[in-house]
């Protein structure tokens, strides 16, 4: 099993007639994801790839029978495009857009909250459950099917976590990339109670940064409920306090949010927490018996 | 983006809250004509304060009060063209540009207004506390139930009873509670109309006349909201900036100057962190953070190397790719060219993963520099350790 997506998910993609659109539109597809069209206002009717073009997020979703979008849409119309696939009804919205303003995903929060759609992101590489389905712009060859669930703020950390399992021979349940930004849709926690409840998750990455509180929530969420090994990884142990880290979400303010207090957080949690980012893999093989 | 405090007065002006009467000087002369007019207004003293991004400016003698003329020419000249150092400046300090001359206010008390985005919450929050003048995080750390908050329902905005609640909870006189609230609806309206991260004014004072006055404040804008604030734009002041992170962003790369001499050039922020940690792990010290994005070219990596060398420190330099969409033998061909063009002296060492990384390695192998490949990211950080040690 694997959790958000699966062989049932079809998506639809926000923003498919642009170049980031169209590429990893592709690049799902050849994964072996079911791509039913796109959304691109002003290109209703046309064909893009051999995929139907609505103006509309609610055309595309009576038209296809979407279940969910990913979206490709430049920030200052990211929010707006969150807001629409959440009025159109879409259960699953994964915005992979980096750079939209604080205060619009403010707005974008308080409706979230109160509706049934999920969102993931934004600022994210998307969601993988390697061999069924693939939405974002991570590299699918990497990823190996099996037991592992992770979760991560950041893109390119997943895939060296992922790597690292794969080489192993250890595969992966689902990958969630839940975004580098202050303000995502789905928090650590949230991604750590679907990987729990998942039966076949056997064990859990968890990979946060500096800045914020979510990963002290998401240890005080293993420490009551997780049964599963968990192994943590922080990064920014090194990072001056007061400057943001190109994540928008990765600043140490006010003495809150840096590293060690995470550390200490996941290791009172019981967390298996490495200091290097290369022991990632081979600590979670010793965790499983697999080492 | 961070700005000055006679920026963010000037925005908080627009915006209806009360601020001393004061102007800016770029030279001692301006400072003391913005004097005299104050003086010739009535001003009991002029307040003469450093102008630059950093906190702690008082503690670090870039804030005095002149009771006459003649002592603001003094202090102006004193502090005009000084290195402030303050305790987030670094030791080198920070060279003030230009000042704030500002009228004495006589005052009563100094309490804490501010408005920030809370991430927990995914709200704004608006705080107020009667423990003006101390940082707020020291407030936070010793009593937190000496900060009282409100949460913004974007929705609906800041409404009256909130800055009520608030005013009433700083003890403010009955007759001061109407221009509390209007002041603190300044203050929220201005933080949202210009997408501000952060507007704090501390310490916010009431005066034995009665009256309400923002005596300092800070801004910090959302970086990402930038692009509809042009005007705002125009008050980035890259002088208090450093010079390589200003050269830097005009090339779109992510690059933040540490103090080690180990330089690190990765995609991704999330590894360009953790390549940070991997190095001091081995026994190393990063000379910088550095991601060059998903899509870096041969132009950006030229670029990167042009910024990373031109910090004087740097001994090695750790390259760690994880090609995902980026393929390697194109990030492998970039690095050829770009150290051939721009002679580097220094070790590379580099570590690649990812798509077509045999491709990679072999142009790096045939190019005939000496790059210094380790398989792994630990093995590639422990060479670049010794490298830079010149084993």
């Amino acid at each position: 099993m694997s959790v958000l997506v699966d062989k049932n998910t079809r998506l639809i993609v926000q923003g498919i007639t642009g170049k980031e659109g169209t590429f990893h539109a592709k690049g799902c597809a050849e994964y072996g994801t079911n791509v039913v069209g796109g959304v691109t206002p002003g290109k209703g009717g046309t064909k893009h790839e051999g995929w139907p073009v609505f103006d509309t997020v609610q055309q595309a979703v009576e038209k296809t029978g979407a279940n969910a979008t990913v979206i490709f849409v430049p920030p200052p119309f990211a929010a707006d495009a969150i807001l629409e696939a959440e009025d159109a009804g879409l259960p699953l919205i994964v915005c992979i857009t980096e750079g939209i303003p604080s205060l619009d995903m403010v707005r974008v929060w308080s409706k979230l909250k109160l509706s049934t759609s999920r969102l993931i992101g934004p600022n994210c590489p998307g969601v993988i459950s390697p061999g069924k389905c693939k939405i974002g712009i991570m590299p699918g060859r990497i990823h190996k099917e099996g037991s592992v669930g992770i979760i991560s703020r950041s893109g390119t950390l997943t895939y060296e976590a992922v790597h690292q399992l794969t080489q192993r021979g250890i595969g992966q349940s689902t990958a969630i990339g839940i975004g580098g930004d202050p303000i995502i849709g789905t928090t650590h926690v949230d991604a750590l109670k679907l990987l729990n409840a998942d039966p076949e998750t056997e064990a859990i990455i968890l990979i946060g940064e500096i800045g914020g509180t979510a990963e002290e929530a998401a240890a005080e969420y293993v420490r009551q409920h997780v049964k599963k090994s968990v192994v943590g990884f922080i990064a920014g142990q090194t990072a001056p306090p007061g400057r943001r880290m190109g994540h928008a979400g990765a600043i140490i303010s006010g003495g809150q949010g840096t590293a060690a207090d995470k550390m200490k957080a996941l290791t009172a949690a019981g967390i298996h927490v490495v200091q290097s980012p290369a022991l990632i893999g081979e600590t979670m093989a010793k965790a499983m018996g697999k080492a | 983006m961070k700005i000055h405090e006679y920026q963010a007065k000037d925005i908080l002006a627009k915006y209806g809250v009360a601020v001393p009467r004061g102007e800016v000087a770029n030279t001692v002369e301006e400072a003391v004509d913005v004097a005299k007019r104050l003086f010739a207004a009535g001003a009991k003293g002029g307040v003469v304060k450093a102008q630059i991004h950093a906190g702690g400016r008082g503690k670090g003698g870039g804030v005095k009060v002149a009771k006459t003329m003649q002592e603001a020419e003094e202090y102006a000249k004193k502090i005009l063209g000084m290195q402030l150092i303050t305790h987030q400046t670094g030791p080198q300090g920070q060279k003030v540009q230009r000042l704030l001359i500002e009228e004495t206010a006589p005052i009563e008390r100094e309490l804490y207004l501010g408005v920030v985005l809370d991430r927990a919450s995914a709200r704004m929050v608006f705080m107020a506390s009667q423990a003006g003048g101390m940082e707020i995080e020291e407030v936070a750390a010793k009593d937190p139930k000496a900060i009282h908050k409100e949460f913004i329902d974007p929705a609906v905005g800041f409404q009256p009873y909130q800055a009520r609640k608030l005013a009433f909870a700083l003890g403010l006189k009955p007759t001061q509670i109407s221009s509390a609230v209007q002041l603190m609806t300044g203050l929220y309206k201005a933080c949202v109309e210009t997408d501000a991260s952060l507007m704090e004014i501390n310490p916010f004072i009431t005066t034995t006349d009665d009256r309400l006055f923002a005596l300092d404040c800070k801004i910090n804008f959302d970086d990402n909201a930038m692009f509809r604030h042009k005007d705002l734009k125009e008050l980035r002041d890259v002088a208090e900036e450093d010079p390589l992170e200003v050269e830097a962003s005009k090339y779109a790369l992510n690059y933040i100057k540490l103090d080690g001499n180990i330089a690190c050039m990765v995609n991704g922020a999330g590894l360009a962190m953790a390549t940070m940690d991997i190095i001091q792990y081995a026994g190393g010290m990063p000379a910088n953070f550095l991601d060059v994005g998903g899509g870096a070219n041969q132009q950006q990596i030229e670029h990167a190397f042009e910024i990373l060398l031109s910090d004087k420190n740097v001994k090695a330099v750790f390259i760690n790719i994880f090609g995902g969409i980026l393929r390697v033998d194109t990030l492998a061909q970039g690095v050829v060219e770009a150290a051939k063009k721009t002679n580097v002296k220094v070790p590379i060492i580099l570590r690649l993963e990812g798509t077509n990384v045999e491709q990679g390695r072999k142009i790096l192998k045939d190019s005939g520099l000496n790059f210094l490949i380790g398989e792994t990211m630990k093995d590639a950080a422990e060479i670049a350790v010794a490298a830079a040690k010149g084993k």
